[in-house]
């Protein structure tokens, strides 16, 4: 488990996009004050998803508008068809804290892991 | 249709024909879903093939716009053209003489690329995937292009083409490119051109195309234009636009005066005959007439307001401001809205004349179109606050 920012580095209703993690990652603060923490590249093409419009639970990417399920990574509809990698997420005072999933991140074409 | 199709028969299975595959089933359809395609592929995505597809990062799989373990349990019959329907029996009749009879139809055949008439080798359109393979194949080292058209396509194939090294010339008939999709801010997105090494000719048509005996046939040599003056070219891309692929729909009895003219849900003057996508011109509120939207997103977002057409319900979400999005010279430009003429400009954040900006289209008051240039943040949120009421007739 890694520290990743504070929640007032969070802004509600926003993304905030984290370069210090390979690959990058993008930590989410819904309107109800949730934290949930997704790979920030979406796996179409290289788009920052802490960029996105979140509504509810889900994501919607800012290119092209496929939305990704904050809790999973899933992926709802074209033109992205992999889901993006889910972190776990733990608040404890103030702080944000990500276990970064072991799983093989989908990168889109022309991405490559540590480039950001 | 009491209780709903039993079948549902769709034609052209690309984007608007997959995506409305998609929303039946995401409905609860059961029945069968019977799709009809000319080309031989499954639904693939075309805004790479002249991105990052002709530049050689995506690959075929990439294209796919299937989900990875998608299943819609549909009958495909592909590579083979539809060539009649007959809407009061929703019957369509094949190009090897077969029909195929459902309880309605979803016309989704897209749209074709203009062409000029010319049987020169060498001379290219890009709208399916061959036409992409094959003009892959001709952009080899040294090649001497020639973009007929400055519109997206054209502008979007210059780039890659410049950004693999080669040679590029942009002719345009019109005084000012992209006028019509981007108004005042048209001029300044073609300058990208220029500033990335390619010529842009604007205001002089085209006279004819001209070419050479070679080994294996006549080959063109380059484009002539009304002035006199000649760009000599080894790769012609003619990117003049498209339009509608309703010609298989003549003696049907529907509108198709520009695209096949649908209500603001999709339904045609045809009980059970529903359009989307590139072919099918919805009612605008807005416009307050018909207009065919030759996007991307439209043709994705509209198939689940089809659907509910198809099965008489109501459960698709209002379609979102229509937009579209292009990538040139490593620009990300971002459009959302619909411009009438006569919009007043203002830029909200950024430079466009360093290609990163956020520019809000207005009239009067209201801010009815947003043009990002490399602001997708912003972009997405101005996006959501266009006005869309209708214009006083
Ligand atoms: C090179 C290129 C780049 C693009 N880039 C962008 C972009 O960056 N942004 C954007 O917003 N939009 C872009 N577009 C536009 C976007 O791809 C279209 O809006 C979209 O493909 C429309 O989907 P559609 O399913 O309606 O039509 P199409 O994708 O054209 O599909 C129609 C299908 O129907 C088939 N068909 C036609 N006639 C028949 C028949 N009689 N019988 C059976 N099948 C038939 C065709 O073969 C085709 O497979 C681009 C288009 C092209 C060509
Ligand atoms: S980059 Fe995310 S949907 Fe295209």
């Amino acid at each position: 488990m890694i520290r990743i920012c504070s929640t007032d580095d969070v802004v509600p209703g926003e993304g905030l996009r984290i370069t210090s993690t390979v690959p990058p990652i993008a930590v989410f603060r819904t309107e109800d004050d949730e934290f949930f923490a997704l790979d920030d590249t979406c796996t179409h093409q290289d788009a920052s998803l802490a960029d996105g419009w979140l509504e509810g639970c889900r994501v919607e990417c800012p290119l092209h508008a496929s939305t990704f399920d904050l809790r999973t990574g899933a992926v709802d509809e074209p033109p992205a068809r992999l889901p993006v990698r889910a972190h776990e997420v733990e608040v404890r005072d103030g702080e944000v804290f990500v276990t970064l999933s072991t799983a093989v991140p989908h990168l889109p074409p022309g991405v490559t892991l540590g480039a950001s | 249709m009491n209780g709903g199709p039993g079948t549902v028969v769709v034609v052209g299975a690309s984007l608007a024909g997959h995506a409305t595959a998609r929303a039946l089933r995401g409905a609860g359809f059961d029945g069968t879903i019977r799709m009809i395609g000319e080309e031989p592929h499954r639904p693939y995505d075309r805004p790479p093939l002249s991105k990052g597809y002709l530049s050689g990062t995506v690959t075929d799989a990439d294209l796919s716009l299937e989900g990875v373990d998608e299943d819609l349990g549909a009958d495909w019959i592909l590579g083979t053209r539809a060539t009649a329907l007959d809407p009061a029996t929703h019957t369509v009749s094949l190009a090897d003489g077969t029909h195929v009879r459902g309880d309605a139809v979803v016309v989704a055949t897209g749209s074709l690329a203009r062409r000029l008439p010319t049987d020169l080798m060498g001379v290219h359109t890009l709208r399916t995937l061959d036409d992409a393979r094959a003009l892959r194949a001709d952009l080899l080292p040294g090649a001497r292009v020639c973009v007929v058209g400055a519109g997206f396509v054209g502008a979007e194939v210059a780039s890659t083409a410049a950004a693999l090294g080669l040679d590029v010339t942009v002719v345009e008939a019109a005084p000012a490119p992209l006028a019509g999709p981007l108004g005042p801010l048209g001029p300044v997105v073609a300058s990208l051109h220029a500033r990335n090494g390619v010529t842009l000719r604007c205001g002089v048509p085209v006279e004819r195309l001209e070419g050479a005996a070679t080994g294996s046939g006549r080959r063109v040599t380059g484009v002539r234009l009304v002035d006199g003056s000649r760009v000599d070219a080894d790769v012609v891309v003619v990117g003049i636009g498209a339009t509608a692929a309703t010609d298989w729909l003549a003696g049907s009895g529907l509108d198709l005066q520009n695209g096949l003219a649908c209500d603001a849900r999709g339904a045609t003057a045809a009980p059970g005959v529903v359009g989307v996508g590139d072919c099918s011109a919805w009612f605008d509120p807005v416009r307050g007439r018909h207009h065919r939207v030759e996007h991307w997103a439209e043709s994705r977002d509209r198939a689940r307001i089809a659907v509910d057409t198809l099965l008489g319900t109501s459960t698709a979400p209002p379609a979102p401001a229509p937009s579209f999005w292009s990538d040139q010279y490593g620009v990300r430009l971002q459009f959302a809205g619909r411009l009438l003429g006569h919009e007043t400009v203002t830029v909200e954040a950024g430079d466009p004349e360093s290609a990163d900006a956020l520019v809000v289209y207005w009239r009067g008051d209201d801010a009815v179109a947003v043009l990002g240039m490399g602001q997708p943040r912003l972009f997405n949120r101005w996006k959501r606050s266009l006005s869309a009421l209708p214009v006083a007739a």
